[in-house]
Parts: C-alpha cells; sequence; structure tokens
C-alpha cells in the first residue's frame, strides 16, 4: 500500500506543469563563528523583505540561496564562482565583512553579475576600483566612521585615543575618523578575532585622552566594552562609536554597562517614516527574541532596491535595464532619504544617537541629532564610470 | 612603570588561561597519545552551561559547579563513544574526527541557544577594580583568575606527585605500554585524564564568559594559541604546561603593548603600526620555532 502511494505521488509530481523558475539570488555571508550572528541579520533581513512581499520582490517570484562564507575571504570566492558557474546566478549579495569582500567582489563584477552590497563597502572598491555591476546600500566604510567623528568634534573632544582591527575595514575606520575629526588622535591597532583587551586597555589609560574611538563588529565589540567597564575606564573616558560596535546584540550582551555610550549610525529603529515601521513591526513579529539591527535594516533596503528594479524590469535577463533601474534607486528607504552618488554608494545622512535603558531594562538607541546631511563619500571623485 | 607592571599582571591572566586549558590538553595528548582539537568545544560548553545555571539562578557561584560537571561529563561521553575508538589509529583520524566534534558541538550550540551570545555578569564580590599599588587600578576579576589558575596548578601539583593516580599519569606519559604491561587498568586511567582535562577546559570557559563573549567558536579562538603551550611546554608535561603557559602570556602581551611604541620612535606611524602588529602576532609561533630547533621535544618533555 505504501509503495503504491509512493508511486502514485511521483507521477503526480512528474505529471504536474512546470512552473516558471523563481529568480534565484546568491547571498554570500558569515553564518558561523563568533560573527555569525551578523550573516543571521542579513539574511532574515532579506528574508523578511521578500516576505512582505509574500515570496516576491517587485512581483517577481525570488529565491535565496544561502551560503556561508565563515569570514574567509577564499571561501567567499569558491561560493561565489559556484553561484555564478554552476547555479547561473547572476545577483549576488551578503557579504558582511570588507576582507571577504575584497576577494570576491571584483570575481562577481568583472564576469557581469551584479553584486549589491548589505554591509561592507572597502576603499579600494569604492574609488579607482569602482565597476558598474557594483552597487553599495548601506555605506562606505570611511563615512561610516566621518559621522563618529564628526561627533567626536561636535561634543568637543580634543583628544582621542582610536583602536580598530588590523584589516581594510579597520584601516578606514580610523581613517574615516580622523578626517573629520581634526584632532590629536593616537591610533591602537588591533588583531581580527582578537578576544582579550587588556594591554589595549593599560595603553588608553597611560594616554589619558578626552575619549575613546573604537571599531570592533560582532564578539570583538562585546568582548572590548566589557574590558573597557571592567578596567574602569568607562567611569573617566566617554567612548564613542559607530553603529557596528553597538548594536543591539552587543548592548544585549553587555548589558546596563553599555548605557551612557555615545554612537553614530545611518538608521535607528525609531525613524519615522512608513517604510520603517513596517520593517520594525513585521520583525518584531517575526523575530520576537532578536534585536533588529543596522545588518537586518541594511539587508531589508536591499530587498527594497531589488524589488524596486524588478517592478520595472520583470527580470534580470536584461542585465543592462536591470542595472539601470537599480540605479535609480527609486524605493522609500526605511533610513529615510537615499540615493546613489556616481561610484553607485549612498548618499545619505547620519545621526548621533545615545544610548539608554530601554523600558524593559536593556540598553537601546534613542536618536538624538542629525550630525551630517545628504553626504556621499571621498572616493567617489576617483570613480571612472 | 605603572603600565609596565599593569601589562605584567595582564599577561599574568592571559596566561593562567592557556595554562588552565593547556594542562588538560597536554596530559590527553602525553597520555593517551590523542590529538583532541575539540577540547576548545569543551571549553565553550562549561562556559555556556556555568552562564545558563549563573544566569538562571542569580548566583555567579552556582555557576562554578554546573560548569565543571557539565564540561566533564560531555567529556567522559566524549571519550566514550568517540575518542576510545581512536587510540589505536593513526594522528589523521584523530584530527579529522575531533575536527568533526567541533562542528558537531558548534552546530549543536547554535540549535540550542542560537548564534547570538550569552549576556553574562560578573559576580557581585568581584565587580570592582582593586587598587594594586597606588595609581594601579586592577579588575578584582581578573586578580581572582590568577589565583584561581595559582591555585589549579598547586593542585595538579600535589595530584600528579603525590597521589597513587598522579604516580600512573606520571608513569602513563612516559612509558604507556609498560604501565599497561604491569596490569593497570590503562582504560579507567585514560577516562580519568580525560574527564579532568574536560573540566579544567570547563572551568576556563566559565572564567573566561564574563571577561570575553560566550558564544559559537569561542573554543577555536584559544585553541591554536593552546596548542603552542603544549608544543613548547613538552607534551606531556604538567609543569611544562605551567610555564610556557604563563611566558606566552607574558611575552604575548608585552609585545602588543610594547612592540608597536617601540618601533614609533625608529619609523613612521602607520608603517610602525602595522609592522609592530604584524610582528607581536607572529611572536609566539617564533618563539615556539626557537624553542623547537633547541629543543625538539619541548621545554619539560615527559620522560626525556
Amino acid at each position: 500500500m505504501k509503495k503504491l502511494l509512493t508511486a502514485a505521488s511521483l507521477l503526480a509530481l512528474t505529471t504536474l506543469p512546470s512552473l516558471a523558475e523563481p529568480l534565484k539570488i546568491g547571498v554570500i555571508t558569515t553564518l558561523s563563528g563568533p560573527a555569525g550572528y551578523l550573516g543571521e541579520q542579513v539574511r532574515d533581513g532579506l528574508q523578511l523583505a521578500i516576505d512582505q512581499e509574500g515570496g516576491k520582490l517587485g512581483g517577481v517570484d525570488v529565491e535565496l540561496v544561502v551560503e556561508d562564507d565563515g569570514l574567509k575571504p577564499g571561501n567567499g570566492l569558491q561560493i561565489a564562482d559556484k553561484f555564478m558557474n554552476e547555479e547561473g546566478i547572476k545577483l549576488i549579495t551578503g557579504i558582511i565583512f570588507s576582507n571577504v569582500a575584497g576577494a570576491t567582489v571584483p570575481e562577481v563584477v568583472e564576469n557581469d553579475a551584479i553584486y549589491i552590497s548589505p554591509n561592507a563597502g572597502p576603499s579600494n572598491l569604492a574609488g579607482a576600483g569602482c565597476n558598474k555591476n557594483y552597487f553599495v546600500v548601506s555605506w562606505q566604510n570611511d563615512s561610516l566612521h566621518e559621522a563618529t567623528g564628526a561627533a567626536a568634534k561636535a561634543l568637543g573632544y580634543k583628544k582621542v585615543v582610536a583602536l580598530a582591527p588590523n584589516y581594510q575595514a579597520g584601516k578606514d575606520a580610523i581613517a574615516g575618523f580622523k578626517r573629520e575629526f581634526g584632532g590629536d588622535v593616537t591610533e591602537i591597532y588591533t588583531q581580527l578575532e582578537q578576544t582579550d583587551f587588556a594591554p589595549e586597555m593599560a595603553q588608553i589609560r597611560a594616554a589619558a585622552p578626552d575619549a575613546v574611538f573604537q571599531f570592533h563588529p560582532g564578539g570583538m565589540g562585546i568582548a572590548f566594552l566589557k574590558q573597557y567597564v571592567q578596567a574602569g575606564l568607562s567611569k573617566d573616558i566617554p567612548m564613542i562609536v559607530s553603529e557596528p560596535s553597538a548594536d543591539g546584540v552587543i548592548l544585549n550582551a553587555v548589558g546596563e554597562a553599555a548605557v551612557g555610550l555615545k554612537a553614530t549610525t545611518h538608521w535607528n529603529a525609531d525613524f519615522d517614516n512608513e517604510a520603517n515601521k513596517a520593517m520594525v513591526a513585521a520583525w518584531a513579529a517575526k523575530h520576537p527574541d532578536k534585536p533588529l539591527t543596522t545588518y537586518g535594516q541594511q539587508a531589508y533596503d536591499v530587498g527594497l532596491l531589488i524589488a524596486s528594479a524588478l517592478k520595472k524590469t520583470g527580470g534580470i535577463d536584461d542585465l543592462d535595464a536591470f542595472r539601470a533601474a537599480l540605479k535609480e534607486a527609486d524605493f522609500t528607504s526605511t533610513r529615510g532619504d537615499f540615493k546613489f552618488g556616481p561610484n553607485q554608494h549612498p548618499v545619505q545622512d547620519w545621526f548621533m544617537v545615545d544610548i539608554v535603558a530601554g523600558p524593559d531594562g536593556k540598553p537601546m538607541w534613542v536618536t538624538k541629532e542629525k550630525l551630517r546631511d545628504d553626504v556621499g563619500d571621498v572616493y567617489a571623485a576617483e570613480c571612472k564610470m | 612603570m605603572i603600565l609596565f607592571l599593569e601589562q605584567l599582571l595582564n599577561g599574568l591572566q592571559y596566561g593562567v588561561m592557556l595554562f588552565l586549558l593547556a594542562a588538560g590538553l597536554t596530559l590527553i595528548f602525553g597520555i593517551m597519545g590523542v590529538i583532541n582539537l575539540a577540547h576548545g568545544s569543551l571549553y565553550m560548553i562549561g562556559a555556556y552551561a556555568g552562564t545558563l545555571a549563573a544566569m538562571q539562578t542569580g548566583s555567579f557561584w552556582l555557576g562554578v559547579p554546573v560548569a565543571l560537571i557539565a564540561a566533564a561529563l560531555t567529556g567522559l561521553v566524549m571519550e566514550a563513544v568517540v575518542i576510545r575508538r581512536l587510540y589505536a589509529r593513526d594522528h589523521l583520524d584523530q584530527v579529522l574526527a575531533t575536527f568533526g566534534l567541533i562542528l558537531f558541538f558548534n552546530q549543536s550550540i547554535i540549535l540550542l541557544f542560537g548564534r547570538q551570545p550569552m549576556f553574562t555578569q560578573l559576580p557581585d564580590l568581584f565587580s570592582g577594580a582593586v587598587e594594586v599599588i597606588p595609581g594601579l587600578p586592577y579588575p578584582s576579576y581578573r586578580l581572582f583568575i590568577i589565583a584561581v589558575g595559582l591555585l589549579v596548578a598547586l593542585g595538579l601539583y600535589l595530584i600528579i606527585n603525590r597521589t597513587r593516580i598522579g604516580m600512573l599519569v606520571r608513569a602513563g606519559s612516559t612509558n604507556r605500554e609498560m604501565v599497561r604491561a604491569l596490569g593497570v587498568d590503562i582504560r579507567l586511567l585514560y577516562t580519568l585524564v580525560f574527564g579532568l582535562g574536560a573540566l579544567l577546559a570547563g572551568l576556563a570557559g566559565f572564567l573566561a564568559g564574563p571577561v570575553l563573549a560566550v558564544q559559537v567558536g569561542m573554543g577555536e579562538q584559544i585553541l591554536l594559541s593552546t596548542f603552542v603551550v603544549v608544543v613548547i611546554g613538552g607534551v606531556g608535561s604538567i609543569k611544562g604546561a605551567f610555564v610556557a603557559g604563563i611566558s606566552l602570556g607574558v611575552i604575548d602581551t608585552m609585545l602588543r603593548a610594547f612592540l608597536p611604541g617601540m618601533l614609533r620612535q625608529v619609523m613612521a606611524g602607520p608603517e610602525a603600526d602595522a609592522l609592530g602588529v604584524g610582528i607581536s602576532s607572529m611572536g609566539i609561533y617564533l618563539l615556539m620555532a626557537l624553542v623547537l630547533l633547541v629543543r625538539p621535544k619541548g621545554l619539560f618533555m615527559a620522560g626525556s
């Protein structure tokens, strides 16, 4: 009987009319290890945008193909090759870390596929290395930290110790911070995946600055903040960070010790616009136990951008038309103002947020003021497309 | 001077952490001849179990026994189910199997607790800072870690050198076959040693929780340095693990803290930083290479 049923169902399967294949979107992201929650946010944010439209983007059926890069540039490259050559995927997104992006993105965009970044915006791909197939929805790395530099200047700090891991995004971070800050900066480079920052804490204490700026995304940020508080530094030296070093997950893991931090961001959950309210509500309904971070928001915006382009073109077979539609950025971003600059990186506003104790006691971001209005990035002028 | 002293304490604390992990690893490697890459997983399990218990009960101290028991139990089950089948096989099989265990444990933690790091809290007793000498406040929790590490070292020294089990352990790390030939139940000894190693890893993991982040993959971050400690100290030697652990902790910290500054005296800022960070991250491996050149079996190779 059972065999018969199986045979019958197999038969039923083969006689069904074959449906049109959904458009595949390749997602290369970091899902394992301490930075795994960053990739999880990107995956879930993108999926949320798709679910909001009932499995479609811009009226076109889409399907995510997700692979974990394990924060290894070589893996990212391999996955991209597999996506393009074996699965025929022409639209790729998802990379969190600039070192993975640096190895993977050129391979994608030089092979007539589109890459849309939901996070990493390394400097080497923003200027002379720009490409017509490469779009960044999040921010250019430097501009993320230029906002923090501007905030530090506005707060009247003169002497700052700046710390970041010794890799592309870390160097971009300190360069960006210095560009807008203009004061005296002592640079300290840490190592990617470092866990114990005690030596750096001692150096900060010895330098006795007006404030500390640090860029440590993911698990590194948790360890850094905890140790900063434990070393008793938070009482004397204020800390100012850019958004990746104080996301909701980091704040939850650090707890009330994070209250009093200052951060700069391009987006916050309390922004008063329809697109943002819809996203925040949908996220809270679907992931009640996970805070929505900028990573999730950026990926959601990637979804909205793709939807806006697909609505015009109906597919990506005509790559030129799809690219042109993307470039128009004809969507309402959850962050408010958004358009692409000449290098297809965002031109957007930046804000300062205070970190305060929320109604449930957990620390949260409250938007304080707009710092910069409609800014792009310094590399745009070098881009010849 | 104060900065130097503070960095010395930092190095000592890091070294003690390395020792707690390396002690178990070196015993397992030395006595059982098994390369256990999944030692870091036991560290992670100790951290998760202890932190969970501490959070549920609101008491940091209740987390300690839970961390120890969870890690030791996992270790015993791991030994019985997987490791026992690997004694007679070559190192490549052991590396493959225990690497598989890492993946298994990491995915299990993701399934159970998700990818988001856990919130941890310092015990009230050690939440402040102590003025070690005037002008140098030092987190009392880190002093507590140093004290625990030194106590464990003393305890292990007494067990290894003053008890019958310790005698068997020493004999086992010198000549496994001979111990077996003399009628000792070597299998029971293996299980005990593995359990002890797991217990120490669990303790290290739980202690590290409030300082670092309790998260998936936390064990692999420290595993590599732990292997360096085992190799430098000499496989199977607790004394070696202690000496190498503390020295590596101090050397690594000092290089990271002072090398970029020293290089900045002789060359331009950014290059000095890049070179300094580069050399200091290579430091412990350079040291390992040097030690292996002079003493190929490590500083305190058991039975050499």
